[in-house]
């Protein structure tokens, strides 16, 4: 039977990876959008755990929000990142870096 | 259950009147977009009137327990209006000159004041996220609005990540918060925490994380790092609207998390805020001196009012509270004048952004040359302009709860920020123009750059009136 904080430590490990790849990543803008997306499925396996041990539907309603801002998220994301591809032919991260003071 | 609604009418009017514009704008002409600038501005004054009609008296809870009516929020909302507003006009002539005129940016202007109405009235974990991340959702489309633009596009993308990876520490703390409590409303989870005799692991755990998340949104050191290079990338009407009222928001979310949800747990948070604000007003003043382009420069700047911001915050009173909430609305309105001043000045293909660009104003136009000296000397807080009073009700509530030094940091690094201030000053009435060509603004826009510096001037002199508002927003 698997306990509360095996969960809780799978959304931990998740997280740490999703923040590590945001932080470690310095190629590829598209490998950023994915990280936002398991930080926030991580967020979503906290919330589910919670929610089934503690026995309160509130958890699972949260994660269904979760979801849907998630996707308008990518969505907005990719739009951005097709203007970023157009002006600059290039959508690696270690040349985002026309800005500096 | 349909009584309750009534508390909620102003945003189910906003976002009736945004969804009509969004069709509506559709059907006009592509040249023409004054007819949605129209719009966007009557729903705007509708939602103020609505706002001020139905101020509430008592503290009103609607939609199970989620959503909260109070005097802090109708103040709160109606500021962020009446700043949109003020921003739409500025924002009109701008992209008129630049020839960026777009209806969506209009509408997706509506939909992020809705997202920061939602965040001010919000009173669960949930409320407040759906309205942050309407607000962000429709920033992050905004600054990429230019799409000509390199600067612009990389902007948004760093704004993008970097706010959602915010929004990421945010939920994860919520979800521990949620974990322990075992519900989403304010209400529910700061009953729970009063029941607590000492701060729990896994609490102190969802409220690092929380906090990290809201010194993320608001661009408090160490998380600021979006912070300079979304306000010069962005075109100058974007980074108005930015830095003006979702400041507001912000700080409406902070209070309703910190305050509403997590009061109990208040010595463990007022620790936190308080490295968080000397780190910004040092970082943002002193960095602030090295920079050459001035919407940077105010991008340091913002930092280093946050840091005042969160500083009102820390001291953990009411008056403390109203405090800050003075210092946001008098941040906005200053903040709004000096974006408004390199609006002004800029023209077709060209952004007046470089400090070089305010040399020898005096001569050329010795009226806006005099508005851009009250901004500056009012966010320097040289006395009798408001800004003066905005740091003065903070740095009384922090020496009132004995944190003399803390007051004494405060003001060596206004003082050290009073220098970049007043740098732009001298520039403007001590040194010669480069260019002489005269400000082709229009009247109105001149008109109302006027009214908004000379309201510093004026709530300089009775600065009692905004004060006694924002201290009965907390008395209830």
């Amino acid at each position: 039977m698997l306990v509360l904080s095996e969960f809780l430590t799978l959304g931990a490990i998740l997280f740490c990876i999703s923040v590590a790849g945001i932080f470690i990543n310095r190629k590829n803008v598209i490998i950023l959008l994915m990280c936002i997306e398991l930080m926030l499925l991580s967020v979503n396996m906290n919330f589910i755990s919670f929610s089934h041990f503690l026995g309160d539907i509130g958890g699972q309603v949260f994660v269904f929000f979760i979801l849907t801002v998630a996707a308008a998220e990518a969505a907005i994301g990719l739009a951005i990142l097709v203007v970023l591809f157009r002006s600059r032919n290039t959508i690696n991260v270690a040349d985002l870096d026309s800005m500096k003071g | 259950m349909t009584a309750e609604l009534i508390y909620v009418i102003p945003e189910i009017a906003l976002l009736t009147l945004a969804s009509i514009i969004l069709v509506v704008d559709t059907f006009g002409s592509p040249d023409d977009r004054s007819f949605t600038v129209t719009l966007s501005q009557s729903s705007l004054l509708v939602v103020i009137g609505l706002l001020i009609y139905l101020m509430p008296d008592s503290t009103n809870y609607a939609l199970g327990m989620s959503f909260v009516s109070d005097q802090m929020g109708a103040y709160l909302k109606i500021f962020i209006c009446i700043f949109t507003l003020v921003v739409f006009f500025y924002s009109f002539e701008y992209l008129k000159e630049h020839e960026l005129v777009k209806g969506e940016y209009f509408v997706l202007g509506l939909f992020a004041v809705l997202g920061m109405m939602v965040m001010v009235s919000a009173y669960s974990l949930l409320t407040i996220y759906l309205g942050l991340e309407l607000l962000s959702l429709s920033l992050y489309a905004m600054v990429a609005m230019n799409r000509d633009s390199q600067q612009s596009a990389e902007a948004a993308m760093k704004y993008f990540v970097l706010g959602a990876l915010a929004s990421g520490m945010l939920l994860y703390g919520i979800s521990m918060l949620y974990g322990i409590s075992g519900a989403i409303d304010l209400g529910s989870l700061s009953a729970y925490i009063a029941q607590q005799e000492n701060t729990g692991l896994l609490l102190a755990f969802g409220l690092v994380f929380v906090v990290v998340g809201i010194a993320f949104k608001l661009g408090a050191v160490p998380f600021h790092m979006w912070v300079p290079d979304v306000y010069q990338g962005s075109p100058t009407s974007v980074t108005l609207f930015i830095s003006s009222a979702p400041k507001i928001a912000a700080f409406a979310m902070a209070i309703r998390l910190l305050v509403d949800g997590m009061a109990g747990l208040v010595n463990d948070w007022q620790g936190m805020l308080m490295i968080l604000s000397v780190l910004s007003m040092a970082a943002g003043n002193i960095i602030a001196i090295s920079q050459t382009n001035i919407k940077r420069m105010l991008a340091y700047s913002t930092i280093a009012h946050i840091g005042f911001l969160l500083l009102g915050i820390a001291s953990g009173s009411y008056s403390g509270y109203a405090g800050s909430m003075f210092y946001v609305i008098c941040y906005a309105l200053m903040s709004m004048g000096a974006f408004g001043m390199i609006i002004l000045l800029g023209r077709k293909g060209y952004e007046a952004d470089t400090l070089d660009d305010f040399k020898g104003l005096a001569t050329r136009s010795p009226w806006f040359a005099f508005m851009m000296l009250i901004l500056m000397f009012s966010m320097a807080g040289v006395p009798p302009l408001v800004g003066f009073w905005a740091k003065w009700f903070v740095i009384k509530e922090v020496v009132a709860m004995g944190h003399i030094w803390l007051a004494a940091v405060a003001v060596l690094f206004s003082v050290i920020g009073a220098y970049y201030y007043l740098r732009l000053v001298k520039l403007m009435y001590f040194d010669k123009p480069d260019q002489m060509t005269a400000l082709k603004a229009s009247k109105g826009m001149r008109f109302v750059l006027s009214i908004n510096g000379l309201a510093l001037l004026i709530l300089g002199f009775i600065p009692g009136a905004l004060m006694t508002l924002c201290l009965s927003a907390f008395s209830v």
